[in-house]
């Protein structure tokens, strides 16, 4: 029985000896500055498509659902107010986070990985380089820098969605959707709006380092670890969401 | 004798290494590596060479005993200060260990780069000069006659001519201790007998200390035997004269983590044990 909860155990406290040692690295010297920006680039402007894309559609779908819902009250008026709160709150962040960590939680692991089973990694330390300070903290600023501003993107992007829903379906005019979605947005709305997105992205960084830098047992070990970051990090991600929420509803 | 009062480059104390809690992959082992050494190292798979070289490097910490480098303990050193002191130890990976994303280029540059960038840390500026670090990449590429390499991928290279890269990028910084982990593993003879030549030719122009894990008891007698004639460009035979070289190259022989053998070739040449006369010549 011991044994049993011992794995778990020791695995979550190697992370968190990799998490404290990455984020006091965001202040320590030397910094790989061009690794944060290659990073910044194939997190953000990589996933750009897949996030408009998705935040278009999950606007758009829900224009339409609550509009069904709305108009039993004779409120479908409201709809960008409906809109513009659950996309800011809840489904922006989640879903930009969940997209993010699809792609890059399992690019990372299996990046990472790889360079773990062919000795890359050993190399890099044997040359004299901290491998948490060149290829973690990079990773793990990047995309806290980059999925805010996705999720931002996605948000926008959701509510042009709604809009054109709304628009031509609904025959709501243009003044009163994006005033009805302006005036329904509070600060608490738009900071827990940031605060998800950023808190998803430090998980979705460390949680695929993590399970890249721990791989072994060769290629097939890397693939194990890809899936185990991609899952893992999807599953914190619905966890922590209930929290943050928690704490603001309690506001 | 005077190299007893010198500082030994690299000393294990009654070094054992467990992972997890039930095999030794590391038992017990102590010696001491002396400058300008050649130390040769057999064992079967899985006997504790590669662990061996990583405990010296201070990539793995031993559960028992002590390591010290260059006259400082690792065994309890923090990483941070570690990088320091393996700037001064080029090592050769079993596979080479390059970088695969890098070209041939950044990839021997890579050690300099970084070398710039901890001075940095310290004074505040040491930006990396492109042509310094230039210079002596190409240099290091000509030392392994692969300077038309330069922007390839490793990927590109064939398995010889990627060990030859990562001799020249454990080179590259001229430290006095090189670390071979089987050099000539996996290699078909010639390219494995062109390894040896660039092993001994690192040993014998730079004078530096080497450790090679091998399997192969003609690697071995190459580096116990032969030198690296600068004027030729060949390796050559020592003279029975010039016999100093076979006194310093030291056969260790491993089995399951513990160090049965320890010795110059002679005295391997001599061994009864069973599994240690396995390494021996074949004498045909």
């Amino acid at each position: 029985m011991l044994d049993l909860v011992k794995g778990p155990i020791l695995a979550l406290q190697d992370f968190y000896v990799l998490a404290g040692r990455a984020v006091k690295n965001v202040v320590l010297r030397p910094h790989y500055g061009s690794d944060i920006i290659l990073q910044m680039d194939i997190i953000g402007v990589g996933s750009l498509p897949i996030i408009v894309l998705t935040g278009f559609f999950s606007g758009a779908v829900m224009a339409m659902q609550m509009a069904k819902a709305l108009s039993t009250y004779g409120a479908t008026g409201q709809v960008g107010q409906i809109v513009a709160i659950t996309l800011v709150r809840e489904l922006g962040p989640v879903l930009s986070s969940l997209l993010v960590a699809g792609r890059n939680a399992s690019g990372i692991a299996s990046e990472l990985g790889s360079m773990k089973v062919t000795e890359q990694i050993d190399a890099m330390r044997a040359l004299g380089t901290d491998p948490i300070q060149k290829l973690v903290t990079p990773r793990l600023i990047a995309t806290a820098i980059v999925l805010p501003l996705l999720t931002i993107i996605a948000d926008f992007v959701g509510l042009i969605g709604g809009f054109v829903i709304a628009h031509f379906t609904l025959n709501i005019t243009s003044s009163q959707y994006w005033n009805t979605a302006y005036r329904a947005l509070v600060w608490a709305d738009v900071a827990q709006g940031l605060l998800k997105p950023f808190v998803f992205a430090i998980v979705i960084a460390l949680v695929g380092c993590f399970y890249g830098m721990r791989t072994s047992g060769g290629t097939q070990g890397v693939g194990r670890a890809t899936t185990q970051a991609v899952v893992v990090a999807s599953v914190w991600i619905f966890v922590l969401t209930l929290f943050i929420t928690r704490i603001f509803v309690n506001l | 004798m005077a190299d007893d009062a010198k500082e030994p480059v690299l000393r294990f104390e009654n070094v054992s290494l467990t992972f997890d809690g039930e095999t030794n992959a590391v038992d017990d082992v102590s010696f001491q590596v002396l400058a300008g050494e050649t130390r040769v190292i057999f064992g079967a798979a899985g006997s504790g060479k590669s662990v061996l070289l990583k405990l010296a490097l201070g990539l793995l910490k031993p559960t028992e005993g002590r390591i010290f480098l260059f006259g400082n303990e690792i065994s309890t050193m923090d990483e941070h200060h570690l990088y320091a002191l393996r700037s001064k130890i080029g090592v050769l990976f079993q596979e080479g260990g390059l970088f695969d994303s890098m070209t041939i280029e950044e990839n021997v540059a890579y050690p300099l780069l970084f070398q710039q960038a901890r001075a940095g840390t310290q004074n505040g500026a040491g930006a990396p000069t492109p042509d310094g670090v230039n210079g002596k990449v190409r240099e290091a590429l000509r030392f392994v006659e692969l300077e038309q390499t330069l922007d390839k991928f490793p990927a590109e290279l064939s398995g010889g001519m990627r060990r030859r890269v990562g001799i020249a990028r454990a080179a590259v910084t001229d430290p006095p201790l090189m670390l071979y982990d089987s050099p000539t593993a996996g290699l078909d003879p010639i390219t494995a007998n062109t390894i040896i030549t660039l092993i001994l030719k690192a040993r014998d122009t730079r004078n530096t200390t080497s450790m090679i894990v091998t399997h192969r008891y003609q690697d071995g007698h190459l580096l116990a035997n032969f030198r690296y004639n600068p004027q030729s460009g060949e390796i050559e035979p020592v003279s029975s004269a010039q016999g100093l070289q076979q006194s310093r190259t030291v056969f260790m022989v491993f089995q399951a983590g513990r160090l049965v053998f320890q010795g110059n070739q002679q005295e391997l040449e001599d061994a009864t044990d069973p599994y240690v006369a396995k390494f021996k010549a074949v004498k045909s």
